[in-house]
């Protein structure tokens, strides 16, 4: 189908967003619903919501953009996951640290269904650690057949080299049958054994929970006639078409920032800004670089399990539209307790009884919004409320910050009124319309990219030749996602030198994105 | 905490881990995969004694090891576990001799870690010292060679098996042939120097600095309220600033990431700049061209919130960071310490001054 209008959603931990963009990226519908806790019944509220909205016709919805919360809670809640056999190919090597040690026992326990460690592997320099042994393997899965729901393989150096983890995928394939689910870890993380490897296992865990998500919103998507093809937002703040998206859950992890900041670079036009998204209780403050979110330079932990993917580098404070202002001694302290999404009811602007930074914001001039005259006696602690929340504020800025001077901040999201106009450390605060639905929109202007990061070891060609062995494999995973092969361009590239080593080797992260292709149904 | 700690176990292999973080001057490797194989062997082979030299007879040898090679290599080919068991086989061949404890080569980053591992497998206890007190990024640069044990025989090993015995004629071939030979081995070796006596040890080694590490990680983990004070009072450190980072220059010559870091001052110290010159480790702390620490003197940066080392390659920009430094062992300040590991070995040329004296001490 080609492309027409385009649904955004995005699933918040208070709100579940939802936007309809033109092919022009006009915005036509937006609606904002609370998020339920089963989650899919939020996003098909958001979808009714929009679908209703005067104009808008659902068989012309071609595409739908969905970022969620649902791996983030299975893992969260140790629900939906599936059993999965744990592979690893390294052999003599890696024994020292075994495959899971050091989960959370009932995380692993509802997770592994066996784990084995065979001969083979990659060296850093491409050559391999041991040959791979296929009769282990074969062994050890039929030892987990009828047990394991999925599997998840992971080799010494596979983004070096992913040859051995193939080699198991053929084998994996022969003993438990073509339908399983197998998870490489290439695919999933980057340099760091286990952190990869908790990555693969799980992401082969949430292969059950990205069916039903997948089912019971197409299921939505019918009850209004609707047949767009559907791609899932991932943490980098790009897309992944259905079909990889089912294959690799665990990218959807952290999306919501993501889709936040990439929102706010199209409702501004920016490229290189700070990014400040304001909820109910919380604001998260980012980095726009070159029309993509700054990503940590660390691995996150998700669910007590230290992985190695990466997510939007924010710094997090608690400071929402609806965080208290309390007097204490002194001193006026702001949240981090908040009244959430009850601020209709409790904020003093709307008739309550609950001193809170919408108040502050109103109280200071930033917003007009309800009874103002329900400020008397409380304007001075409000009046240093919102003096403690710029300093916090300013303080956030300057964490974030890539370099000295001052850089435009862009200013999104319901609780937003309370940035002030000017702040330390920023030349201009930037406030677009439908600044409240930024991340929908980010989810639905968002383009596909693919991503490399690999040990290159230099060889005649040198640095170059490595570099641009880099970017063109970026270049292909991203047209094989659905990018447009006209439009695909590297949007990240970063050499990281080993250390320690007279071998001349590199690290090379090369990321590159396009937005989807036009042409029709040929997307995956 | 003055109570002597007899054993490594699960109830202060975190802490170690810190005190080793703490204790590499911003190198050695990261400490986490050497936690969790610590960790492990522990609990599959029980605890491993921590023993004085004056626990052990006067003529009986001690084993120094660790790895070598790219830290990169060891997140990613983590190690078998039976290395050091191949090494003291091999090394009490070649001496003729049982080999009574092993000795962490180097305190700093991942290898004050290692020889636990090596050590609750076989069944030895770790003496409660090592060849550095520190890290450094080559193989001479330990308290035996200033010392002037012989770095012979040494022996090194993979996780497959291979073995290579080196009869170097000094302390620079045998780095070079180490380097290579862990080139070849996939990035990463394991290996022994510098074996000697208990009596030789007592001179020839830094001496309670696993104890030290502990005691470093512990008062970072039990503060109540703000841990780089409880660390920079637990070791009499001095605090050189507290601020942010607001520059990092990085680039790689000859196998070693070589830059600088500024940090702007906050708060106290608003208005102050500080630089550290960086080779793999942080080598020199400057204010203006004054310097306020300097090789060898350890000088480490830390999560100002947390009190948790950030090694060399994690700087970035923005980081709210506490610099300490605090003195070596006394050995690094003899002459022939200062020759294998004073400024001047680092191509720096100005004179080693000890940071207690920088500092009114």
């Amino acid at each position: 189908m080609a492309v027409d209008l385009r649904l955004g959603i995005d699933v918040g931990g208070t709100n579940t967003d939802a936007v309809v963009l033109d092919r022009d990226d006009r915005l036509l519908a937006k609606a904002k619903v609370p998020t339920t806790p089963d989650v899919t019944s939020g996003i098909a509220a958001a979808i009714e919501a929009v679908v209703a909205a005067p104009g808008i016709h659902g068989s012309r919805i071609s595409h739908l953009m969905l970022g969620t919360t649902h791996a983030t809670n299975a893992i969260l809640q140790r629900t939906g996951l599936r059993r999965v056999a744990v592979l690893r190919i390294g052999g003599p090597a890696t024994y020292a640290v075994r495959p899971l040690f050091g989960w959370p026992e009932d995380l692993r326990a509802a997770v592994s269904a066996g784990e084995r460690i065979v001969e083979g592997g990659i060296e850093f320099d491409g050559r391999e650690l041991s040959p791979f042994d296929a009769e282990e393997t074969g062994r050890f899965l039929d030892s987990v057949a009828g047990r394991a729901e999925g599997v998840a393989v992971v080799s010494v150096f596979a983004p070096v080299s992913a040859e051995h983890e193939l080699a198991a995928e053929a084998v994996v394939r022969k003993h438990l049958g073509e339908g399983i689910d197998v998870t490489l870890s290439y695919r999933v993380g980057s340099v760091g054994l286990l952190e990869r490897e908790n990555a693969a296992v799980l992401n082969a865990a949430l292969v059950g929970v990205a069916r039903d998500v997948a089912t019971a919103v197409g299921a939505a998507l019918r009850t209004h006639g609707l047949t767009p093809t559907t791609f899932f937002a991932q943490n980098d703040g790009t897309l992944m078409g259905l079909d990889y998206a089912l294959a690799h859950p665990i990218l959807t992890i952290g999306s919501g920032p993501a889709n936040s900041i990439r929102g706010a670079a199209y409702l501004t036009g920016a490229r290189d800004a700070l990014v400040v998204d304001v909820g109910g209780t919380s604001a998260d403050i980012g980095v726009l670089s070159h029309g993509f979110p700054r990503e940590s330079a660390a691995g996150v932990e998700v669910g007590g399990v230290k992985t190695n993917f990466r997510m939007p580098d924010l710094v997090t404070i608690a400071l929402g539209g609806g965080s208290l202002v309390v007097e204490a001694g002194s001193e006026v302290r702001v949240g981090p307790e908040s009244v959430g999404y009850r601020l209709l009811e409790e904020a003093l602007v709307f008739g309550g009884s609950t001193a809170t930074m919408t108040d502050a914001a109103v109280a200071g001039g930033r917003a007009s919004l309800g009874d103002a005259a329900a400020f008397t006696g409380r304007t001075d602690v409000l009046a240093r409320g919102l003096q403690r929340a710029d300093t916090m504020l300013a303080d956030a800025v300057d964490r974030v910050k890539v370099s000295r001077g001052a850089v435009p901040l862009i200013a999104v999201g319901g609780g937003s009124i309370l940035v002030p106009d000017q702040l330390a450390g920023v030349s201009e605060v930037i406030r677009p319309d439908h600044h409240d639905v930024a991340n929908a929109i980010g989810a639905a202007i968002a383009s596909v990219s693919g991503e490399v990061d690999r040990i290159f070891h230099l060889g005649p060609g040198g640095r170059t030749a490595a570099i641009e062995e880099a970017s063109a494999d970026a270049v292909n995973q991203a047209v094989t996602a659905g990018a447009d092969p006209a439009a695909v361009e590297i949007v990240e590239l970063e050499e990281i030198p080993l250390a320690y080593l007279t071998s001349p080797a590199v690290r090379i992260r090369a990321k590159a994105a396009g937005p989807l292709q036009a042409a029709d149904g040929s997307v995956p | 905490m003055s109570e002597r700690v007899r054993q490594i176990d699960a109830t202060n292999i975190d802490a170690l881990a810190l005190g080793c973080a703490v204790l590499g001057a911003g190198g050695g490797g990261d400490t986490s995969v050497g936690r969790l194989m610590a960790l492990q062997a522990v609990e599959d082979y029980g605890p491993v004694p921590l023993v004085d030299l004056d626990d052990l007879p006067d003529d009986a040898l001690i084993m120094p090891c660790g790895g070598i090679g790219a830290p990169t290599v060891s997140i990613e080919k983590i190690e078998n576990g039976a290395e050091g068991a191949r090494l003291r086989e091999h090394v009490e061949r070649l001496w003729g001799r049982p080999v009574v404890a092993f000795l962490s080569a180097e305190i700093g980053g991942s290898n004050g870690l290692i020889p636990i591992v090596w050590a609750a497998r076989v069944g030895l206890p770790v003496v409660d010292a090592d060849g550095m007190g520190r890290a450094f990024p080559e193989v001479p640069q330990v308290t035996m060679h200033v010392a002037g044990i012989s770095p012979n025989p040494a022996v090194m090993t993979d996780e497959r098996g291979n073995v290579v015995i080196f009869d170097a004629v000094s302390g620079h071939w045998m780095e070079r042939m180490e380097r290579a030979a862990a080139v070849e081995f996939g990035g990463m070796a394991s290996s022994s120097e510098y074996q000697l006596t208990v009596l030789q040890a007592r001179t020839a080694t830094v001496l309670n600095s696993v104890t030290l590490a502990i005691r470093i990680g512990e008062a970072i983990l039990r503060a109540e309220g703000d841990p780089v004070r409880a660390l920079v009072e637990a070791i009499d450190a001095v605090a050189l600033i507290e601020g942010k980072v607001v520059d990092v220059e990085r680039r790689t010559t000859a196998g070693f990431v070589r830059g600088s870091a500024t940090i702007a001052g906050l708060g106290d110290d608003g208005g102050r700049e500080v630089r550290l010159e960086i080779q793999n480790e942080n080598l020199v702390a400057l204010e203006a061209d004054a310097v306020l620490a300097i090789v060898p003197d350890i000088i480490t940066v830390l999560d100002t919130e947390s009190g948790r080392a950030i090694s060399t390659e994690r700087l970035r920009y923005g980081q709210r960071v506490t610099v300490i430094a605090f003195p070596c062992d006394p050995i690094w300040r003899s002459e022939r310490g200062l020759e294998m590991a004073g400024p001047r070995a680092f191509g720096y040329d100005v004179d080693y001054t000890p940071v207690e004296v920088l500092h009114g001490g």
